[in-house]
C-alpha cells in the first residue's frame, strides 16, 4: 500500500491537503493502523452475519418470524462494535490507563449485578442482565477487559518508569488481587466458560510482564491442583459434570447431554470439503444443533461451507492472532505488551474452546466464537479489544 | 514504526512472546487438523449419520401368515382382539413406578394386581413366567382378551391410565378346526427379545421390537415366510420431528401362507383316537407291574407313502396353544413346562425316543437276507435261545418249529433272531472285534435312517440310537468314572450292572447283540423314523424326509414356492426281498399278530400291513408300538407304559384307516365319509384379496364304543420279548430311554 502511495505524486500539487487526503496521507492515522487485523476482524463479522442467519431463518420461535431477525442484528452489533473501536482508537490506551480504575469498577458492579435480580439465566448460566427491548448484557465479557487492562496497569507501572527490569513479587500479587473479585462472582453464576478464559489472560499477562518464572509455574500448578479439588470434592453443578462425561463419551447418552457434541460433530463432518453451501445444511436447516447461532456457530460453517470455508475462519483468527503478537512484540512500553498479550491469550484460548467443542476436543462450555457468534457484549468487548491492539500500534502519545 | 526508538525490552519478555505465539499457533493448528479430520478424513461416516439423523421411520407392522392344512382349512391364523398393553418407559417416568396405574388397571380388567404387574416385569433369570421376555421399550400386551366396555373404559378415562393403551390389534388364533389341535406341530410365539433383534439387525429380515417370534413346531420353522416385511415409511424430519417431506415408503408386506399336508379332519381322528386309546390302556391291568397302565404318553404319525408328507401327526398330552397369545400366564406356564406337567410342549412323535420292540424287526430282517442268509429257508424258532448260560426266551417262551424270515416276521418269533445276531457278532470277532466287522445289523440300521434325525421340517428333533460299537465306546468313555463309582460286585441288580460295565462296558457283547436284534436294549427311535421307514416299505424303497409343509403361499395367493418331497435315501434290499417282506408283513395283518385287529378289513381292496411290538422299558411299563402302511398311507403309533402293541395302540390305528377310507369296523364302505382316501394333491386357492377357500370341517364323530371285553381280549402272541436276567444289561440306562426323558 505504501509502495503505491509513492507512485502517485498527488500531494505535490495540492496546497491544502484534504481530508480524504489527511487520512491516506503517508503518515497518518489511517494509514498507519493495522489493516491485515482490521480487515480479518470485518470479514470475521462478516461471516459470522451469514451463519448466524443461516442458523436462525427457520427458527421460528427465536427469530419472531422474521428470517433476517438475527441477521441484522449482527450487523448492528458489528457496527456498534466498530464505533466502540473506532471511539477507543480515538481516546487511545494511554489515555485509558487513567481511567482504568473507574472501568474496572464498573465492570465490577455490572457482574454483581447478575447476581441481583436484574440477573438472568441461560442455559444454567446465571451470567445475564435483561435490559429490555430484546437486549442483554453479559457483563462478564466485559471484566475479561478490565482485569487485563487493570492488571497491565499494575504491573507496568514501575518497570516502564524504569524503576524496575521485572515486577517484583508484591506488584504481581497486588495484579492477582484485580483478578480475584470478578473471578469470584463469576464462579458464583457459575459461569466456568468465562472463568477458563480469565485464568488464561491471566496467565498471558504474567507471562509477557516478565514475572518471575515461579509465578507462571506457581499458578499453572495451583490451577490444576483447584481443577483436581474442584472435581473430588464435587463442587460443580451437575450439568456441568455431564457435559465433561459428555465430552469423554459422547456416545454416554446421545438423546441427552451428549446431545449437542454429537449433533455438533455429525454437522461439521458431514460437510466435507466443499459444504452443502450457505443456507442448505441438512443439520442445520432440521435445528438439530443447539444454539446454533452462538456457541454451536462453527458447525454451521463446517456443514455449509465446508473444509474450506471452516478452514478460512481459522486462518482469519490466525491473521488477527499473527497481528496482535506483532503488535505486542513491536511495542515500545510494556503496559502495551501486557494488554495485547492479554487479548492474545484471550482471543487464543475462547476460539480454541469454542472450535474444539464443537470438533469434540473439548468439553462443552458456553463461551462465543470472537466475532462470529451472535451476541452484543461478546461483540463489543471484542471490537474493543481490537481498538485496543490498534492503539498500541499507533503508539499514540496522550491526548488528554 | 522502524522510527520508533526500542526501548529496554528484556530478553525475558521477548522469549516469553515467542512461547505465547508458539503456543496459540499451536492450538490452531490443532483445530486445523481436526477440523480435517472430521470433514475430509471421516466426512462419508458423517455425511451418512446426518441422512439417518432427519429420517424418521414410521413402521407398520405386517400381518403374519396363516398355517393352513392341505385343504386350505386354517390351523393357525390371526383375528382382531382389544389388546390392552402398557408401557414401561411411560409408567417408570412416574413417582411410584406405575404402581397406581396398575391397580387401577387390574381393577378395570378384572384381574388380580399382583398379575397385571408380573406380567409387565421384565424377565431375567432369577424372574419366573409371567414376565416380559420382549423389548422394554416395547409396550407390554397385559391382555388381549378385554371386552369392548373394559377397552372403553380405559380410552375414556385416559387421564387415569397414562402409559395404557387399548387397542384393536391382530393376534394369532390357533382355531383348531374340527377340533384338530395340532398343538406341538404348529408351536407357538413368543416376543422378540432384545439379543435377536440385535442379530438379525443386519440381516434381509431384521426385527421390529413389537415383533413375535416362532419358538416351536412350524410357527419357527417357517417364521421367516410368515413373518413377512414390515412397512417402513421414512419421513425427512427436523429435530421436532415435524415432517419435511417423504424420503421413502415401503409398504407392509403380508406375511406367506404356510401350506402343509396336514388334513385337519385325519388329524382330529388322530388326535381324538389317541386319548381314547390311552384312556383305554389305562383301564387295563398290567400284571407285571400289577396296577392299570398309566399310558402317561402317546404319539401317532399318519404319513403319504410316496412323499413322506405327514397327513397328521399327534401326540399326548397336549395342550391349548392359544395359551401362549397375549403373554402366557403364570398358572398356564406351569402347567406346560412344570415337573408334575408331564411336558406336553414336546412333540412325541419327533422328540420321544423309546426301544422300538418287534417292529424293529424289518431291520434284522433286511440285515440277514444282505448277509447272506436266505429268506426262505428254515429257521429254528424254539421257545428259548441260550448263550454261555444265559437264557434269551420267546414272548411268552412260545415255540414255532422251523419256520422262514417271513414266518418269523409274522409270529415275530425272537429266537430265530437271537440266533442269527449271535451268529453274525461271532463271525464279526465276538468281544474282539476283527478289523473288517461286517456289523450287518447295524450297518442295516444306519441304512434304515436310525440313529440320526430324519429332518423333517419341524424343529428339535431327536435323532434316536442305534447301539453299535462305536456307540458302546463313547458311551462307554462318557459313563465309566460314574459307573465305577456306583458299582459293586456283590451289590443290588443296578450296581452290579454298574460294576459289569465299568469292567469292560465298551465291548459289545453276546447278550447286547441279542438284544438289540429284535430292537431291545439300548435302540431308541423315535416314532417319525419308523413312520418313515414303514412308509418306505410302502412305496418299494424309498426313504424321504419327513415333511409337514408343503407350499408357501404369498399373501395374494401370486407366488407359490413347492416344497418338493426329498429323498434320503433307499432301503438296503432288493425289490425280491421287498416283495417277501411286504407279503410276509400283509401275513402280520391277516394271520399274524395284528390280524384281530384288521376282521372285517377289505383287504382284497386295501391291503393292509402291520407290525406289531411290546418294547420292554427297565423300570417302567412295557411301549406300545404298531406300525401299518396300505399303498397310500403308513400309520405309527406309539404309547408309553401303554401295554402291548396290537392291544393298545391297534383299535386306535384301525380306526384313523377307517376314517381315511370310508370304512366302518365290520369293513363296510361309506364313499361320504371317507376323508383321505387318496393323498390330497392340489394346493388350496388363495384369491388376490387373501382369502382363501376352505372347505367346512365338521368335527370327527367316533363310531360307538364295542364291547370292552373284546376291546382288550385278543391272542397272546403279541410279539413282546422277554429279556432275561443281566443279559438286559443296558437296561441300566433305560429310565433315560422313556419317551418322557427326552426333552
Amino acid at each position: 500500500m505504501a509502495g503505491t502511495a509513492h507512485g502517485f505524486s498527488v500531494r505535490r500539487y495540492a496546497p491544502e491537503r484534504g481530508a480524504f487526503a489527511k487520512l491516506a496521507a503517508r503518515d497518518s492515522l489511517v494509514r498507519r493502523l493495522d489493516w491485515p487485523l482490521l480487515l480479518s476482524a470485518i470479514a470475521l463479522s462478516g461471516i459470522g452475519s451469514l451463519l448466524v442467519w443461516s442458523a436462525t431463518r427457520n427458527r421460528d420461535t427465536l427469530n419472531h418470524g422474521d428470517p433476517y431477525y438475527f441477521f441484522f442484528r449482527h450487523l448492528l452489533n458489528t457496527g456498534i462494535g466498530f464505533a466502540l473501536m473506532v471511539g477507543t482508537i480515538w481516546l487511545g490506551h494511554r489515555t485509558l490507563r487513567g481511567a482504568v480504575p473507574v472501568l474496572y469498577g464498573l465492570s465490577v458492579i455490572l457482574v454483581l449485578a447478575v447476581l441481583t435480580p436484574l440477573g438472568a439465566t441461560v442455559n444454567g448460566a446465571h451470567a445475564w442482565i435483561v435490559i429490555g427491548g430484546g437486549f442483554s448484557l453479559q457483563p462478564s465479557e466485559f471484566t475479561k477487559i478490565t482485569i487485563i487492562l487493570g492488571m497491565a496497569m499494575l504491573l507496568a507501572a514501575r518497570v516502564d518508569a524504569g524503576d524496575q527490569q521485572h515486577p517484583d513479587h508484591l506488584t504481581v500479587l497486588k495484579a492477582l488481587c484485580v483478578a480475584v473479585p470478578p473471578i469470584a462472582v463469576i464462579m458464583l453464576m457459575p459461569d466456568l466458560g468465562s472463568v477458563m478464559v480469565i485464568a488464561m489472560i491471566i496467565l498471558g499477562v504474567l507471562l509477557a510482564s516478565g514475572a518471575s518464572n515461579r509465578w507462571i509455574f506457581g499458578l499453572v500448578g495451583a490451577g490444576v491442583l483447584g481443577a483436581v479439588l474442584v472435581a473430588v470434592l464435587g463442587l460443580l453443578d451437575e450439568y456441568q459434570i455431564n457435559r465433561f462425561a459428555a465430552f469423554a463419551n459422547p456416545e454416554l447418552d446421545p438423546a441427552g447431554v451428549g446431545y449437542n457434541t454429537n449433533q455438533a460433530r455429525i454437522a461439521i463432518g458431514s460437510g466435507g470439503l466443499l459444504g452443502t453451501g450457505l443456507f442448505k445444511g441438512s443439520q442445520t436447516t432440521g435445528q438439530f444443533v443447539p444454539e446454533q447461532q452462538t456457541d454451536f456457530v462453527f458447525t454451521v460453517a463446517g456443514e455449509e461451507l465446508g473444509f474450506l470455508g471452516a478452514g478460512a475462519i481459522l486462518l482469519l483468527l490466525g491473521v488477527v492472532l499473527w497481528r496482535a503478537c506483532r503488535i505486542a512484540r513491536e511495542t515500545t512500553e510494556l503496559y502495551g505488551t501486557i494488554v495485547a498479550a492479554g487479548i492474545i491469550a484471550w482471543f487464543a484460548f475462547q476460539s480454541f474452546e469454542n472450535i474444539g467443542m464443537t470438533l469434540g476436543i473439548m468439553p462443552v462450555a458456553g463461551l462465543p466464537l470472537p466475532f462470529v457468534s451472535y451476541g452484543g457484549s461478546s461483540m463489543f468487548a471484542v471490537w474493543v479489544a481490537v481498538g485496543l491492539l490498534q492503539s498500541i500500534r499507533l503508539q499514540r502519545p496522550m491526548t488528554a | 514504526m522502524t522510527n520508533i526508538p526500542e526501548t529496554g525490552r528484556t530478553s525475558r519478555v521477548t522469549i516469553r512472546l515467542v512461547v505465547l505465539q508458539v503456543l496459540v499457533f499451536s492450538l490452531l493448528l490443532t483445530l486445523g487438523g481436526r477440523l480435517w479430520y472430521l470433514q475430509i478424513r471421516n466426512g462419508q461416516e458423517y455425511t451418512d449419520e446426518a441422512k439417518n439423523n432427519h429420517v424418521q421411520q414410521v413402521v407398520q407392522p405386517a400381518v403374519r401368515g396363516s398355517i393352513l392344512d392341505a385343504r386350505g382349512v386354517p390351523l393357525a391364523d390371526n383375528e382382531t382382539k382389544l389388546v390392552v398393553s402398557a408401557s414401561r418407559t411411560e409408567l417408570m417416568k412416574m413417582k411410584d413406578d406405575g404402581k397406581a396405574v396398575l391397580a387401577r388397571l387390574a381393577d378395570v380388567l378384572d384381574m388380580s394386581p399382583k398379575d397385571v404387574a408380573d406380567k409387565v416385569r421384565l424377565c431375567d433369570a432369577k424372574t419366573p413366567q409371567p414376565c416380559w421376555n420382549g423389548s422394554p421399550y416395547q409396550p407390554i400386551p397385559v391382555t388381549s382378551k378385554a371386552t369392548t366396555q373394559q377397552a372403553l373404559q380405559i380410552r375414556e378415562r385416559a387421564e387415569d391410565f397414562p402409559g395404557i393403551t387399548a387397542e384393536p390389534t391382530a393376534v394369532r388364533r390357533y382355531a383348531a378346526p374340527g377340533k384338530a389341535n395340532t398343538a406341538q406341530v404348529l408351536g407357538y410365539l413368543s416376543p422378540v427379545t432384545d439379543a435377536e433383534i440385535e442379530k438379525a439387525k443386519d440381516s434381509d429380515s431384521p426385527y421390529l421390537r413389537s415383533d413375535q417370534v416362532g419358538r416351536s413346531g412350524l410357527e419357527r420353522t417357517y417364521d421367516k415366510d410368515l413373518r413377512g416385511k414390515a412397512g417402513v415409511t421414512r419421513y425427512e424430519v427436523d429435530n421436532l420431528g415435524r415432517v419435511i417431506g417423504l424420503a421413502k415408503a415401503d409398504k407392509a408386506k403380508p406375511g406367506a401362507n404356510v401350506v402343509t399336508s396336514i388334513d385337519a379332519r385325519v388329524q382330529a381322528v388322530a388326535e381324538y383316537e389317541l386319548l381314547d386309546a390311552m384312556k383305554e390302556a389305562r383301564k387295563a391291568f398290567d400284571k407285571n407291574t400289577n396296577t392299570n397302565y398309566k399310558a402317561d404318553a402317546g404319539a401317532v404319525v399318519v404319513m403319504e407313502n410316496k412323499t413322506g408328507r405327514v397327513v397328521a401327526m399327534a401326540s399326548n398330552p397336549t395342550y391349548d396353544p392359544n395359551a401362549w397369545v397375549g403373554g402366557i400366564s403364570g398358572k398356564d406356564y406351569a402347567a406346560l413346562t412344570g415337573k408334575n406337567s408331564n411336558f406336553p410342549l414336546l412333540n412325541r412323535a419327533i422328540q420321544g425316543q423309546a426301544a422300538p420292540g418287534s417292529i424293529f424287526k424289518v431291520i434284522p430282517t433286511a440285515a440277514a437276507v444282505n448277509a447272506g442268509y436266505d429268506f426262505n429257508a428254515s429257521y429254528p424258532c424254539p421257545s428259548s435261545y441260550s448263550i454261555g448260560g444265559q437264557t434269551f426266551t420267546n414272548y411268552e417262551s412260545k415255540g414255532h418249529g422251523n419256520i422262514s424270515l417271513g414266518g418269523a416276521l409274522e409270529v415275530s418269533c425272537d429266537t430265530v433272531y437271537y440266533a442269527l445276531a449271535h451268529q453274525q457278532w461271532q463271525r464279526d470277532g465276538g468281544t474282539k472285534p476283527k478289523k473288517d466287522a461286517k456289523d450287518w445289523f447295524y450297518k442295516t440300521a444306519h441304512q434304515f435312517g436310525l440313529g440320526k434325525e430324519t429332518g423333517i421340517d419341524l424343529p428339535n428333533e431327536v435323532p434316536g440310537r442305534v447301539p453299535d460299537r462305536q456307540w458302546k465306546q463313547r458311551f462307554w468313555e462318557a459313563n465309566k468314572d460314574a459307573w465305577c463309582k456306583q458299582g459293586k460286585k456283590d451289590g443290588d441288580f443296578v450296581q452290579k450292572i454298574a460294576f459289569e460295565n465299568c469292567i469292560d462296558g465298551n465291548r459289545m457283547r453276546a447278550g447286547d447283540s441279542v438284544n438289540y436284534s429284535i430292537g431291545q436294549g439300548d435302540t431308541l427311535v423315535t416314532p417319525i423314523q419308523m413312520a418313515s421307514i414303514y412308509a418306505a416299505i410302502g412305496n418299494g424303497g424309498t426313504l424321504h424326509t419327513p415333511s409337514v409343509g408343503k407350499a408357501v403361499i404369498s399373501a395374494d395367493g401370486k407366488q407359490v414356492r413347492e416344497i418338493k418331497p426329498e429323498v434320503r435315501g433307499k432301503l438296503p434290499i432288493t425289490a425280491a426281498t421287498h416283495k417277501l417282506i411286504d407279503g410276509a408283513l400283509e401275513g402280520v395283518a391277516t394271520r399274524g399278530t395284528a390280524a384281530w385287529r384288521f376282521q372285517g378289513w377289505p383287504q382284497d381292496k386295501i391291503p393292509m400291513h402291520a407290525k406289531t411290538g411290546t418294547a420292554e422299558v427297565y423300570g417302567k411299563q412295557t411301549t406300545s408300538w404298531f406300525a401299518t402302511y396300505t399303498e397310500d398311507y403308513s400309520i405309527v403309533m406309539t404309547i408309553s407304559q401303554g401295554g402291548t402293541g396290537s392291544g393298545a395302540s391297534g383299535p386306535a390305528v384301525r380306526k384313523i384307516y377307517n376314517a381315511l377310507y370310508g370304512l366302518d369296523q365290520t369293513g363296510k364302505f361309506d364313499p361320504k365319509k371317507a376323508l383321505l382316501p387318496e393323498p390330497q394333491k392340489n394346493l388350496p386357492t388363495i384369491q388376490p384379496d387373501g382369502s382363501i377357500e376352505a372347505p367346512e370341517i365338521k368335527p370327527y364323530v367316533p363310531e360307538p364304543k364295542e364291547q370292552p371285553a373284546e376291546a382288550l381280549a385278543g391272542p397272546g402272541a403279541n410279539g413282546t420279548q422277554r429279556t432275561a436276567g443281566p443279559a438286559g444289561r443296558g437296561a441300566g440306562t433305560a429310565a433315560r430311554d422313556t419317551m418322557q426323558g427326552s426333552d
